[in-house]
């Protein structure tokens, strides 16, 4: 009898190898496209051919390689102050993605605990917990972010501590709803019967089966903190010049739009490139974790 | 039903004074806005003169008092930069955020309505694929890039359209279209999956059987089954993404609204007006969320006996 040579290894890299073949050509392309970014963002310090805040003011306003009076060394120009854009695309590339995983991060820590929490103690605890996130839901978060970073003021954590707030409401929300529904399980049930602990049931029991919903939960919510970055940023409330992030390099550079659209136009392509990758792999995540969903 | 609506009406105002004072709170936290207004150069004399003058002596509590007392007098204080009632700067600004946020929701019903039948109806032929994929990259394009890249090719490469005001209806163009595309992206998808969910109902097959025409039958017991969906949906998110999507754009095109009003203000440091600002537009969404829970629960009773929808 032949027998089917199936691929072995760990369970995760099963799941990745089904995720992969269940794909589009367009997600598969989406997720080299977003290796390929994190690569670059990692990389920037060796790939970035000059210090992106470093001025050069005889070479200002070059356009990108190609055009008239371009530069060599210039491959996509220089700004007003003859700063390289390509390095500092580079690094704003790489400071966008960083906020954007800090900020995930920790609203994944705060709002995952606080949804475990409330799904585990019940009573007034869950009260209490659902209050705060039903405010939340309540007000628009640009409107947070908008007041916040006037009272706080503009500094890198603060913009981290803020892009944290963005989205801790929803991981609790999708928390608590799959803790309340796993604690009524019967392997639940067996395992405090043998006498664990809570802490030992949510760390052994509850943990691995809330992974799924967290990580769909974490790439939506990624997209959505790198859009509210980088439009902070590009109203001038997010990280403060000379520092690029992606969106700050599109708000500055508007004001030369008219004659020199390029330091415009190369970060907003990025940007593009990055919000599609992301967004792409979000909705991949989330018609593959809820059934309702998928295209049918 | 009454009971149903003192609970939410219950709940809108419980929500109300939780932000207004949360509001508060985190205002008077971050130290004396006074200094952030003036910074050096002032003698104590004046600073103390100033402190008074925007009513910011006392405790706390007395300040916080005061402050809730606004909301029975009208008496929300004085802009810091242009020394008039902030009441008054936000009532100018309302009106052109109300006029850009109705065009932008009529245009996007007129485009996702009939484009989310059509993905729904043809959803394995390319009309449906076609339409889903303008709804994603309405997604996944930034209202900014997608305002900066109108901007740059019909104001300056063509030289067709204004960017700056709300003059004329030519003025319109851009900002609806900035501050639409992520509507009807979102609208779009909801209206397909509340249609594909109508389309599978047994009342569908019935309609077809009695001999309907097929228009008749995706009109009347289609959509007029699944605009309940559709509108809540139009209520609740578009409330949330316009308020967002406002703040960018109107600032974008210098449309003297709340939202380009509430980033001066939070790029000056203007707190009475940031401050007033934010609450009346949390003020608003939240009416607005509250209506549609209502209206939500008026057609659809089953929802009532939940206590929340």
């Amino acid at each position: 009898m032949a027998v089917i040579e199936t691929p072995r290894g760990p369970e995760w890299i099963m799941a990745l190898r089904h995720l992969w073949a269940d794909a589009t050509p367009v997600q598969r392309f989406a997720l080299i496209l977003g290796l390929m970014l994190v690569l670059l963002a990692v990389a920037t310090p060796l790939l970035a051919p000059f210090d992106p805040d470093g001025q050069s003011l005889l070479s200002r306003l070059r356009p990108p390689l190609g055009f008239e009076r371009s530069k060599a060394e210039y491959l996509l120009g220089t700004d007003e102050l003859g700063r390289d854009l390509l390095s500092r695309c580079l690094y704003g590339l790489r400071l966008t993605l960083t906020l954007a995983a800090l900020g995930s991060v920790i609203g994944l820590c705060i709002g995952g605990t606080l949804g475990v929490l409330a799904g585990v103690a019940g009573g007034r605890t869950e009260t209490a917990i659902m209050a705060a996130v039903d405010t939340q839901i309540a007000v628009p978060f640009t409107l947070i972010a908008l007041f916040l970073l006037t009272i706080l003021g503009n500094s890198i954590e603060v913009m981290v501590f803020v892009l944290s707030l963005d989205g801790w409401e929803k991981y609790a929300r999708i928390l608590r709803g799959e803790t309340r529904r796993l604690m009524k399980m019967p392997f639940i049930e067996a395992a405090r019967a043998a006498g664990a602990t809570p802490l030992r049931i949510a760390r052994r029991h509850l943990l691995p089966n809330l992974a799924s919903p967290i990580v769909v939960q974490f790439t939506l919510s990624f997209s959505n903190i790198i859009l509210l970055e980088s439009s902070l940023s590009f109203l001038g409330l997010g990280v403060q010049p000379p520092t690029a992030t992606l969106g700050a390099m599109v708000g500055a550079g508007r004001d030369y739009m008219p004659t020199q659209p390029w330091i415009v136009i190369a970060p907003a392509v990025l940007i593009l490139i990055v919000t599609f990758a992301v967004q792409t792999l979000g909705d991949w995540l989330r018609d593959r974790a809820d059934v309702r969903l998928r295209p049918r | 039903m009454l009971r149903y609506t003192a609970l939410t009406l219950l709940r809108m105002v419980v929500t109300f004074f939780v932000i207004v004072t949360l509001v508060f709170f985190a205002t008077r936290l971050s130290g004396n806005p006074i200094d952030f207004v003036i910074g050096q150069g002032i003698t104590k004399e004046d600073r103390v003169l100033l402190i008074r003058y925007y009513g910011l002596d006392g405790s706390v509590w007395t300040q916080y008092l005061s402050y809730l007392r606004a909301f029975t007098d009208g008496q929300f204080g004085l802009s810091f930069l242009e020394r008039r009632p902030v009441a008054e700067i936000v009532a100018e600004r309302i009106w052109p955020s109300t006029q850009l946020l109705l065009t932008s929701i009529a245009l996007t019903m007129a485009v996702s309505i009939p484009a989310g039948i059509l993905a729904a109806i043809y959803r394995k032929g390319w009309v449906g694929s076609a339409v889903m994929t303008v709804a994603f990259l309405g997604y996944a394009v930034p209202n900014f890039v997608l305002a900066t890249f109108m901007v740059l090719v019909f104001s300056y490469v063509l030289n067709w359209l204004p960017v700056v005001g709300n003059g004329t209806a030519r003025h319109f163009i851009m900002p609806t279209l900035a501050l639409s595309a992520v509507l009807i992206a979102a609208l779009t998808r909801f209206t397909r999956n509340a249609m594909l969910d109508v389309l599978e109902q047994d009342y569908m097959r019935t309609a077809r059987a009695k001999g309907l025409p097929e228009r008749l039958v995706i009109l009347k017991h289609g959509l007029r089954n699944a605009s309940i969906t559709v509108l809540s949906v139009l209520g609740l998110q578009v409330a949330a993404l316009a308020a967002a999507g406002s703040v960018v754009v109107e600032s974008i095109f210098a449309w003297p609204g709340i939202g380009d009003m509430l980033v001066r203000a939070a790029l000056t440091r203007d707190y009475p007006v940031l401050q007033f600002g934010v609450l009346t537009v949390a003020i608003a969404v939240i009416t607005i969320n509250t209506a549609v829970d209502l209206a939500y629960a008026w057609a659809d009773p089953r929802l009532r006996q939940t206590g929340r929808a």
